[in-house]
C-alpha cells in the first residue's frame, strides 16, 4: 500500500452517451480496488462546490479507474459535464455504502429507468458472472434517451427495451406484468427513477417476490453523519448511505422518499439559474 | 518582612465584541482578540503562583505562569514556542476551550478577583504567531517508525503532531474533504473562523505529517490492512453519528439533526449559498432541541441565516444545560428564546410534507440519573402544540461505528465506544490506540486533545520497546 498526499482526480475517459449524459471513468487506484456493484461514491467538482453522490458503473482495480454515468440536472452535474478528458476534480470519496447483494439466486429481473442503467449493468453483470439467469428490462423516457443497451445485452440472457412514449420497445412497463405471470423469477432488482422502482415494488408484491431498490436520496457527507438521506423502511429510519443504499422495495416509503427528495427543489433551481447566467455572461 | 506588593487589578481586561446589531447578521467572529497592549496588561495580573493550579487543571499540561510571564516581557515569540511544546492548536483552544471549568476554575487570583483570562491569552499568542507564520525547529532524526492516524479531529491531529516531532512518519487519514473533525464541519465560522483550522493543520503538516482527506477507513483500508504497512494505528473518528428522537413525524421536510445542519453551514459554506453550491433551508420560526453547544451552534446560526425567531427546547432546566455558560449568554444576547422543561412528542405536517407544529410535553425534574443531572420526568396531560416551520434537533452523537464494525477482535462498550487502557489509549488489539470522542462520547476539544498526547506518548514507548526486541533478536 502507498499512500501519498491528498491529490486531484483525474478524469482518464469522458464518452457522451445521449445529450446530458455522460460516463466518466476516474483515476482513483484504492477506491477501484475496493469497489463491489451497488456502493456509491461523492464527488465534488471544486472548492465552492456540493457533495455529489453517484452509484458507480463499474470499477478496473488493474487500471485503477472507476465508473460513473452522470445526467445533467442541476448546476453541479451541469459543471461536471463541462469537463473534458485530462481535466480533475476536487475531491472523489469512496467506495460508500454497502455492496449489493450478489448471489446465486436462479432468475434475477434487473429493471432499470434513465441513468441508473449503467450502474444496474454493473450488478446484472455480476449477477450473470456467478451463473444466474438475468432478465434485463431497461427504459428512458423516449427511444433516443436509451443508454447502456448494449453493454445490457451482454450482461442479461434476455433484454427488454421499453419507453413512457414508446419510441423504442414497449411502452410502459407493460412487459414487465407479463413476465412476472408467465416466468418464475428469483429476486427482483430495480434502480432507477423513484416512481419506477415503487411501481415495480408494487407489482412484485402479490408474488412476494424479493425487490430489492437502489436509493441515493439527498444526502451531504455519505457516511452516517448528517442524517439527510433517512428513508422509512419497514416503518424504522434508516439512513441510505450506510444501512443502504439497497432496501427491501416492499418495505420502503416512498411517498416519503419522493417528498424529501423535493425538499431543496427552489434552491437547486436558483443555483442553475446563477449558474447558467454565469454562463452567458463570461 | 515582606516588601509591600504592587497593586494588582483585580478586574479581566476585557475582550471588544462586534456590535450586537451587526453580528446577528453575519458569520465574522464575535470575539475580536487582545491587542498587544492588552494582552500585555491581562499578563501583568498573573500572580505567577508556585502552586500554579492552572497547569494541574489544563488536560495538556501547557506551562500556563511561564507563557504569560513572556507575554508581559513582551517576548511573544517565546510565549508562543512556550505553549506550543505542549499544546499543537493553541488558536483553538484560546477559542472553545471551556476554561472557567479548567484552567481558570481554581486561579489563585481569582480568589481576591477576576481570575486571569488564559483562553483569551493563549487566542492572543497563537494569534500573533500565526500571523507571523510559525517556524518549525529542526525537524528530528527518522525513526524509521510509520503511524497511521485515523480521523484529523483534535485528538489525531495532537497524536500526529506529538509523534511527527519525535521524527515518527505519520499519515492521518481523513474521510471529509478538510482536516479537523468537529473543529470544521461543526463549530461555526462566528465562534471558530475556518482560516484558523486551516493554518493550525497546514502547521502539523509542516511538521512533517501527511494529510490525506477524502480516505475513509473501513471501506478504503481495514484497520487490519494499515497494521500492514504501519508500526501502530491511532483511532480518533469521533462521535458523529446522530441521535433522532424517533417520535412521529420526524422525517418531514424541515427537520434536521444539527449535524447535517451544522455541516451544510460549516463545512460546506451554505450560509454563501449560491456562491457556494450547497443550500440550507432556514424557515421564519425555528425551533432547536437539545441544550448542548450543538444546539447553541445551531441556534445562532439559524437566527444569522434569517430566522425571525428562534426557541431552544430542552427538557430539562437551564441549570443542567451541558453547553457552556458563556454560550447560552452569547444566544440570549442575541435574541435566542429557550423553553425549559419541555420535550417534543410528535410533529405535525402540512399537505406538503413540511413540519408546521411541534407538539410538546413539559418536564418537572426527579431524582439524580447516571450522569448526576436530575432527571427529567413527562408531566401527563401537560401537551402543547407550537407552530415551527423548522426544527433542529441537537440531542447528541453515538460513535461512528466503522472501524468497531470492520475490525475484529477490537472490545467496544455497549454505546459502540471503543475501550482503552486510560492512561495510555491502547485498546484490546495490539498495536491500535484510541482516544477523543470515539471513547468517551461526546465530549471537548480539549479532552480529545489531551487523550491525543497521552495515546501519543503511549505509541512512542510501544514502537521504541518494539525496535528495541527487534534488536535484541
Amino acid at each position: 500500500m502507498k499512500e501519498g498526499a491528498t491529490s486531484l482526480y483525474k478524469i482518464v475517459t469522458k464518452q457522451e452517451l445521449v445529450p446530458h449524459i455522460n460516463l466518466f471513468e476516474f483515476s482513483a487506484k484504492e477506491i477501484a480496488a475496493k469497489t463491489k456493484p451497488g456502493q456509491f461514491i461523492i464527488l465534488r467538482v471544486d472548492e465552492k462546490g456540493e457533495r455529489v453522490p453517484l452509484t458507480m458503473t463499474g470499477a478496473d482495480a488493474e487500471k485503477g479507474t472507476i465508473t460513473v454515468v452522470c445526467h445533467e440536472v442541476g448546476k453541479s452535474t451541469k459543471q461536471l459535464g463541462q469537463l473534458e478528458e485530462g481535466d480533475c476534480i476536487l475531491d472523489l470519496l469512496g467506495p460508500l455504502g454497502k455492496p449489493a447483494e450478489i448471489e446465486k439466486f436462479g432468475t434475477v429481473l434487473c429493471i432499470g429507468g434513465g441513468v441508473m442503467v449503467a450502474p444496474l449493468y454493473f450488478q446484472a453483470k455480476a449477477f450473470h458472472e456467478i451463473g444466474n439467469r438475468v432478465i434485463g428490462g431497461i427504459g428512458a423516457r423516449t427511444g433516443d434517451q436509451l443508454i447502456f443497451e448494449n453493454e445490457m445485452q451482454e450482461a442479461c440472457d434476455e433484454l427488454y427495451v421499453s419507453t413512457d412514449d414508446g419510441t423504442r420497445g414497449c411502452k410502459g412497463l407493460g412487459f414487465l406484468e407479463e413476465l412476472l405471470k408467465e416466468r418464475k423469477i428469483d429476486r427482483v432488482v430495480t434502480m432507477g427513477p423513484i416512481l419506477m422502482m415503487k411501481m415495480v415494488s408494487e407489482l412484485t408484491r402479490s408474488q412476494d417476490i424479493p425487490t430489492i431498490v437502489n436509493l441515493i436520496p439527498l444526502m451531504v457527507d455519505g457516511m452516517g453523519m448528517c442524517g439527510a438521506c433517512r428513508v422509512t423502511v419497514g416503518g424504522r429510519t434508516m439512513f441510505a448511505c450506510v444501512d443502504g443504499p439497497d432496501f427491501d422495495g416492499h418495505q420502503v416509503d416512498f411517498e416519503e422518499l419522493m417528498t424529501r427528495l423535493k425538499m431543496y427543489s427552489p434552491q437547486e433551481k436558483l443555483a442553475f439559474v446563477f449558474y447558467e447566467e454565469d454562463g452567458s455572461s463570461s | 518582612m515582606s516588601k509591600p506588593k504592587p497593586k494588582v487589578r483585580k478586574e479581566v481586561i476585557s475582550m471588544s465584541k462586534q456590535g450586537l446589531e451587526e453580528r446577528i447578521q453575519n458569520f465574522n467572529e464575535v470575539a475580536f482578540g487582545y491587542a498587544e497592549e492588552q494582552a500585555v496588561a491581562e499578563a501583568e495580573r498573573c500572580l505567577q503562583c508556585k502552586k500554579a493550579p492552572c497547569v494541574k487543571a489544563c488536560p495538556v499540561e501547557v506551562d500556563i505562569p511561564e507563557f504569560i510571564r513572556l507575554i508581559k516581557e513582551r517576548r511573544f515569540d517565546e510565549a508562543i514556542k512556550k505553549v506550543k511544546e505542549k499544546n499543537s492548536l493553541p488558536a483553538i483552544c484560546g477559542r472553545v476551550c471551556p476554561q472557567e471549568e479548567q484552567c481558570q476554575a481554581d486561579c489563585t487570583m481569582g480568589k481576591i478577583g477576576d481570575p486571569i483570562s488564559i483562553g483569551r491569552l493563549e487566542r492572543f499568542v497563537a494569534d500573533w504567531g500565526r500571523e507571523r507564520g510559525y517556524e518549525i525547529s529542526q525537524k528530528p532524526a527518522p525513526t524509521g517508525k510509520r503511524v497511521a492516524v485515523v480521523g484529523a479531529g483534535p485528538a489525531g491531529l495532537t497524536v500526529a503532531a506529538d509523534l511527527a516531532k519525535l521524527g515518527h512518519e505519520v499519515v492521518v487519514f481523513e474521510a471529509l474533504n478538510k482536516p479537523g473533525g468537529v473543529l470544521i464541519y461543526g463549530i461555526p465560522e462566528f465562534r471558530l473562523p475556518k482560516a484558523i483550522v486551516e493554518a493550525e493543520a497546514e502547521y502539523i503538516e509542516k511538521l512533517g505529517v501527511t494529510i490525506k482527506t477524502n480516505a475513509v477507513i473501513g471501506k478504503l483500508y481495514t484497520v487490519k490492512e494499515l497494521l500492514e504497512s504501519f508500526d501502530a494505528v491511532f483511532v480518533g473518528t469521533g462521535a458523529g453519528l446522530p441521535h433522532f428522537m424517533r417520535i412521529p413525524g420526524e422525517n418531514l421536510c424541515g427537520i434536521y439533526s444539527a449535524n447535517e445542519f451544522l455541516i451544510r453551514v460549516n463545512l460546506m459554506k451554505a450560509y454563501k449559498f449560491p456562491e457556494y453550491d450547497t443550500p440550507v433551508w432556514v424557515g421564519k420560526k425555528v425551533t432547536v432541541v437539545g441544550g448542548g453547544n450543538s444546539a447553541m451552534d445551531s441556534a445562532r446560526s439559524a437566527l444569522r441565516l434569517g430566522a425571525d425567531e428562534v426557541w431552544v427546547v430542552y427538557r430539562r432546566s437551564r441549570k443542567e444545560m451541558p453547553t457552556r455558560l458563556e454560550e447560552v449568554e452569547n444566544a440570549e444576547e442575541e435574541g435566542i428564546k429557550f423553553k425549559f422543561l419541555s420535550n417534543p412528542v410528535r410533529y405535525f405536517g402540512d399537505e406538503r410534507g413540511w413540519v408546521k407544529g411541534m407538539e410538546c410535553i413539559a418536564m418537572e425534574l426527579g431524582e439524580p440519573d447516571e450522569s448526576g443531572r436530575r432527571r427529567p420526568i413527562p408531566i401527563k396531560g401537560s401537551e402543547f402544540v407550537i407552530d415551527v416551520d423548522t426544527v433542529i434537533v441537537a440531542i447528541g452523537n453515538t460513535a461512528n461505528p466503522l472501524i468497531q464494525q470492520t475490525t475484529k477482535g477490537l472490545e467496544v462498550t455497549r454505546w459502540g465506544t471503543i475501550v482503552i487502557e486510560e492512561e495510555t489509549g491502547k485498546t484490546s488489539k495490539e498495536g491500535v490506540y484510541a482516544g477523543g470522542d470515539i471513547v468517551s462520547g461526546v465530549a471537548t476539544v480539549i479532552s480529545a486533545m489531551g487523550a491525543g498526547k497521552r495515546a501519543a506518548k503511549a505509541i512512542h514507548e510501544y514502537l521504541t520497546k518494539k525496535e528495541k526486541a527487534n534488536n535484541t533478536k
